[in-house]
């Protein structure tokens, strides 16, 4: 037992975060998708910028060899009627158009007209230079070259097509993005796999932990291969060792101690009852002495056997010796037929039998109706009821009630109410109602005080315990 | 003839005061602080009842009450220092008709030792029953199956008896501790159990389906033939 509980805080202020696994799991994920970002962005731009660099050179290139070509065959007095001979003759390549103009005359492409090219093209040939750009036509993404042709007072226009490039690299970010998700997920994943696999060990610890908690105290860790969690199962095996040991020599202590003080007990019981019988050969005051005696001896015998029921508890070595119990009769007897209290059971009492510890639950009961005849004025009522699942047995009293204060600690050991100073002639232990919640909460159930109110000057109190029912029939 | 109570107690101060109680009933106190003796003042002079403490030095009180039980059907009360249930089955099945746990009344002693004495008289049971196979001559507190005499203790004779002369009617085990013991409502059932299972080791062809004393679940125990 601890003598006083000791917590460990964080530093820290608290706040509720994700568990460890899910964190290490979404560092990775964002990590592999950090990475895969990176690396689709690089690919890209370099990708583009290497084929939009090549389809450059080799647009140039053509558009070159076709102007030099065109200038050969012009002669100053060509106009565009000649263009289309000439223009046969010329290389042509995939995608591409051309537009020529002579003076102020234009020979169009099938598609194109003067008025569809850029006027950037137009004003730069028309300062005799050459050049080139990227332009939206006509919805489509073209290179667009110009070569003026000074001599003859005429430019060549090249427009190849970009289009297919922009394909080609929307499928590149189709398949980029897809491998980055890809990447993103197995990281996720791989993140989860490693953390769980670090986290495993642990994770037996806990269950271990719950396992001692649950009453199996001789659960243990086995032997860790890796030496720095080997050193944390060998700690924790080593706590559970010494916590086992401690409980075994407390329920052995308890034990003991039991024995110690029965033994005594019974000899004083016996003396003390010889004297009893021979009561009448004493003088008054051994009389007087022998009654103290008596009564004392009774009341020192309720306490020891109370507390030795209580460690029993503390120790974990108490267990239900559960049996068919009929309730009818289980009330009737454990208030001893009493005809002042009103009973109210349920219709099928009689035939109702309910799977509990008998002797407990008639302590707990007697407990109760002490208590009542204690501090209020007697019980003066027993109500029960049952529902699918449980069973209260109510004790109602007209005392003065309890407060809310007196309420929370009633049920602690050697709490005795403020009524209840009259320590002595009583018979009291304080342990009384300590028990009963201990016997409910052994069968699973609970027992709790509420008050009662008959009238507005009338008070009392109300005791309910409540246990759950499993093994009830009705015959 | 005064009664003789045998008492094994390896606490001296103990065995003085409860000799000195049963004394003020009139009985006449045999006491032994352990099994040994006891058992040898019991084979040199059988005493009407035995008060026996499980924890003994050298052979503990199990062994005695067994070994007592082989020489004869004297009524035994076991007496345990213990809170766990386990000595009290044990005993029980150990031979012991009652128990008492420490520290007792002796006032209850007393109780226990005079509803034990008067069990050992058979007077009072009505008339002879025969069940199937089952005969009880209850006037010579004699049981046969199948014409072969079977060996009863008094409590377990008067336990047979009560369910027979209610034939076919179930007993609660409340009313059969109150009818056997003597105990009220409270009484500990386990007596009445441990107590059934050794009726039916003796009477039943095969213990584990009976066919005379049945259990009637959720009520307690009946006498009628299955077959």
């Amino acid at each position: 037992m601890l003598d006083e509980e000791t917590e460990i805080r964080e530093t820290t202020s608290y706040r509720p975060r994700l568990g460890l696994q899910t964190r290490i799991s979404l560092f990775f994920a964002v990590g592999g998708l950090l990475v895969s970002i990176g690396l689709a962005g690089a690919t890209l731009v370099l990708t583009r910028q290497q084929l939009i660099d090549s389809r450059e050179n080799a647009a140039s290139a053509f558009a070159l060899t076709n102007a030099t070509r065109l200038s050969n065959q012009l002669t100053p007095d060509s106009s565009v009627e000649d263009l289309p001979s000439i223009v046969d003759s010329m290389t042509k390549i995939e995608g591409s158009q051309r537009l020529i103009r002579i003076r102020s005359d234009w020979l169009p492409s099938q598609e194109l007209d003067r008025e569809d090219l850029p006027e950037n093209i137009l004003d730069r040939v028309s300062e005799l230079e050459a050049g080139q750009l990227r332009a939206e036509i006509n919805g489509k993404t073209r290179l667009v070259l110009g070569i003026p042709l000074q001599l003859f007072d005429a430019a060549y226009f090249a427009v190849v097509d970009l289009s297919d490039l922009e394909e080609t690299l929307d499928d590149l970010r189709i398949i980029l993005f897809g491998a980055g998700a890809g990447v993103t997920s197995l990281a996720a994943l791989v993140g989860w796999w490693i953390s769980r696999r670090t986290l495993r060990p642990l994770r037996r610890v806990g269950e271990a932990a719950q396992a001692i908690a649950g009453g199996r105290l001789d659960t243990r860790l086995i032997r860790q291969s890796d030496p720095d969690l080997n050193r944390l199962s060998e700690s924790f095996n080593e706590m559970a060792k010494a916590l086992e040991e401690r409980i075994h020599r407390d329920a052995r202590f308890a034990s003991e101690v039991s024995h110690e003080l029965r033994s005594p007990l019974t000899t004083l019981k016996a003396s003390v009852g010889v004297l009893e019988s021979r009561k009448d050969e004493l003088s008054d005051p051994s009389q007087t002495a022998l009654d103290l005696l008596s009564r004392d001896l009774e009341r020192f015998n309720r306490l020891v056997s109370e507390l030795l029921e209580i460690s029993g508890y503390d120790a974990g070595a108490a267990s239900l010796e559960l049996e068919e119990v009929n309730l009818y009769q289980f009330i009737r007897a454990a208030t001893r037929n009493d005809d002042s209290i009103e009973y109210a059971l349920p219709e099928n009492a009689e035939s109702l039998v309910i799977n509990v510890d008998k002797r407990r639950l008639a302590r707990a009961l007697s407990n109760l109706l002490d208590n009542a005849n204690r501090y209020g004025t007697g019980p003066t009522a027993i109500e029960v009821f049952t529902t699918e699942d449980s069973i209260r047995i109510a004790v109602e009293d007209n005392g003065p009630g309890i407060s809310n204060e007196e309420r929370k600690i009633i049920f602690d050991r050697f709490s005795r109410g403020s009524v209840g100073g009259q320590r002595g002639d009583d018979g009291g232990t304080g342990l009384g109602l300590s028990l009963v919640q201990e016997d409910a909460r052994l069968h699973g159930g609970k027992v709790w005080v509420e008050d009662l109110k008959v009238t507005k000057a009338e008070t009392g109190s109300r005791f309910v315990i409540e246990l759950p029912l499993e093994g009830e029939e009705t015959l | 003839m005064s009664v003789r109570i045998l008492t094994v107690e390896d606490d001296e101060r103990i065995r003085t005061a409860v000799s000195l109680a049963l004394q003020e009933e009139g009985w006449e106190v045999e006491e032994t602080s352990n099994g040994e003796d006891a058992l040898a003042s019991f084979s040199r002079h059988p005493s009407d009842v035995v008060l026996i403490d499980i924890m003994l030095p050298g052979i503990d009180g199990f062994e005695v009450c067994r070994k007592i039980r082989r020489l004869g059907d004297v009524p035994i009360v076991m007496v345990t220092a213990r809170s766990d249930s386990h000595d009290v089955v044990a005993g029980l099945e150990a031979g012991a008709d009652d128990y008492l746990r420490k520290p007792f009344d002796p006032k209850e002693l007393s109780a226990r030792v005079r509803a034990l004495l008067r069990r050992s008289k058979t007077v009072g049971a009505p008339s002879n029953f025969t069940f199937d196979q089952l005969e009880i001559i209850a006037d010579e507190g004699m049981v046969r199956i199948g014409g072969k005499e079977v060996h009863l203790t008094r409590t377990e004779f008067k336990l047979l008896v009560e369910l027979a002369s209610n034939y076919g009617k179930v007993l609660s085990r409340e009313d059969l501790l109150e009818r056997v013991w003597g105990y009220d409502y409270f009484g500990d059932s386990r007596l009445v159990d441990v107590h059934v299972r050794r009726l039916r080791t003796k009477v039943e062809i095969d213990p584990a389906n009976p066919n005379y004393v049945v259990t009637v679940r959720g009520m307690g125990y009946k006498l009628q033939t299955q077959l």
